[in-house]
């Protein structure tokens, strides 16, 4: 908790307290806690002097500002046409497979969070997922494997 | 038939950027409304799909008067099917920063903002090093501009210009009233340009080779070249730069499989074409083109005929259900309800006949919704249940 008012703090002096630094600043937390707590959209509300709702209003909006506690590696597999046309399915049964979490869910460890998105703009290389900010592309279950297997020894 | 125009390649988007230096010297020394004619003339429209005419655009912006104005760069490339701008500005970043900083020399601004979507944050840091290069050289030449990048968050809705100021603003990405247009209240209250990423490339290569050159290529009303993201059902799935005005069946020709049953133009807010349709249809910005002329962001998905169109249909309302931004109850309550309503169709809940219902409930949103996303489910929504009714059924 003490960590998070730190961190918010710092966030407000680099990027500045008004209402137009509010997104930086949220996507600073999440870069750095991987998703948005209760208490950090207050401290941030209070840091900006700004009602928590209007923080929490404007944090859920985006797909990418988790409020609920995420793991380590936030898995995101592109759900949209092309994707799921060439095989969407496939990848996510084997991340669950491996990983033995549903979609939404996080693992025990919690260092893998698994999640659905929309168009991540790699029809052309379909299908394709993101973790964190790194983005695999031309994805087969074959494929997943060997790149969760790496991310789990990390 | 609509034209007799053939698919043409070109390449001046991506043709190497090394000379960008000499170029925007050049251009900032000559005179403002001198640059404005010549992109008027060259009759170029936005990229992103909605087709303003730039050069009206940045001319009302320059004449707006302010102490501040800003020019943004639209990277929130989202529609389905999508993905031309991440390449521009991968390979030719500076072709984006130099047609930015021409923007902000002509309407009198020095403040350049790129909004990048988080989807892309991987492209950040090599962008802010050519940014940093790029404003390296404008302090050489004494051209005082400076730009910077504003990471998106994840959200369809935030491509909408207006959206995406007020998300810059630090509000929820929900789209304005307009007018006011932002040329005259925009980003913070003040006068804005805000242009598609391929739009300022454009602009870059028209004040290279002069208006001519682009007003040259394409057909009437649809000036110039465009880059088509195509994906799908395709041996051959990329970016291709094609000159506007070309026939569907041509580009079917070149880019389908043989067996292309059905192409979506324009992404999934744009429309599916069935087969029967290739020949007469035309792909550019409504005008005199006789036939149909669809305007396009540049996705073009192609279907072969072991896609389901109804899965199609399920997998556009779902998207749109999710990315609604929830301000205006058509959009809100009409995707969720088109949802159901074909989900309920299918499974036999609701007679065929429901569907003319759902039909009706799309054009109350064309009418009706506040933006572009509400708008636009009708074009996908009745051009799939229209053409492919039965599999909608059974």
């Amino acid at each position: 908790m003490h960590q998070t008012t730190e961190l918010v703090h710092e966030l407000a002096e680099k990027y500045g307290r008004s209402r137009e630094n509010l997104l930086p600043i949220l996507q600073g937390v999440v870069e750095k806690e991987r998703y948005l707590s209760e208490g950090s959209m207050i401290n941030i509300a209070r840091e900006l002097d700004l009602s928590a709702a209007e923080v929490y209003g404007t944090a859920t909006f985006y797909s990418f500002l988790e409020y609920k506690k995420m793991g380590q590696f936030v898995i995101r597999v592109c759900k949209t046409i092309t994707c799921s046309m060439k095989g969407k399915n496939q990848i996510l049964l084997t991340i669950q497979d491996m990983l033995k979490i549903g979609v939404g869910e996080t693992t025990q460890d919690k260092k893998f969070s698994l999640l659905e998105t929309n168009c991540l703009g790699w029809c052309h290389k379909a299908p394709a997922m993101l973790i964190n900010d790194e983005i695999y592309t031309e994805l087969t279950p074959e494929k997943v494997r060997e790149i969760l297997s790496d991310y789990m020894k990390k | 038939m609509a034209t007799a125009y053939n698919l043409k390649r070109a390449d001046f988007i991506f043709r190497n950027e090394n000379d960008w230096e000499k170029i925007l010297s050049r251009t900032l020394q000559r005179d403002k409304q001198e640059l404005i004619n010549e992109l008027i003339s060259s009759e170029l429209k936005g990229r992103g799909g909605a087709g303003f005419p730039t050069g009206l655009k940045w001319k009302l912006a320059s004449e707006a008067v302010s102490d501040q104005k800003y020019v943004i760069c639209n990277a929130d490339e989202g529609e389905p099917g999508t993905f031309k701008d991440r390449e521009i500005l991968t390979r030719v970043p500076f072709k984006v920063l130099a047609a930015m900083s021409i923007c902000g020399y002509i309407i009198g601004c020095n403040t350049g903002i790129i909004y990048l979507r988080g989807e892309y944050k991987f492209l950040k840091s090599e962008l802010e090093k050519a940014i940093k290069e790029f404003e390296y050289y404008c302090k050489e030449i004494h051209f005082d501009f400076n730009i910077q990048i504003f990471m998106g968050s994840g959200a369809y809705i935030c491509g909408e210009e207006t959206a995406l100021m007020e998300s810059m603003e630090g509000m929820r990405g929900e789209p304005r009233n307009k007018p006011p247009f932002p040329t005259g209240s925009g980003y913070m209250g003040k006068p804005t340009v805000i242009n598609n990423v391929e739009t300022l490339a454009h602009t870059f290569t028209i004040f290279k080779y002069g208006s001519k050159k682009f007003y040259d290529l394409g057909v009437q009303f649809s000036r110039g070249t465009k880059l088509f993201s195509v994906s799908g059902d395709t041996p051959k799935p990329g970016i291709y730069e094609l000159e506007l005005g070309m026939s569907l069946s041509d580009f079917v020709d070149e880019f389908g499989d043989g067996d292309t049953k059905a192409v979506q133009v324009g992404g999934a807010s744009g429309f599916l074409v069935p087969r029967k349709r290739f020949n007469e249809t035309a792909i550019g910005f409504k005008g005199k083109l006789s036939g149909i002329s669809l305007p396009t962001g540049g996705s073009m998905m192609l279907f072969n005929s072991t896609r389901s169109m109804y899965n199609l249909l399920d997998n556009y309302l779902e998207f749109f259900r999710e990315e609604s931004c929830g301000q205006c109850t058509p959009c809100r309550v009409g995707c969720q309800q088109l949802l159901i309503g074909i989900k309920a169709v299918k499974s036999g809940a609701k007679p065929a006949g429901y569907l003319d219902k759902l039909l009706k409930l799309t054009e109350t949103m064309q009418y009706t919704a506040k933006c572009g996303l509400g708008q636009s489910v009708a074009n996908s929504f009745s051009s799939i249940v229209e053409n492919f009714r039965e599999e909608m059924i059974y």
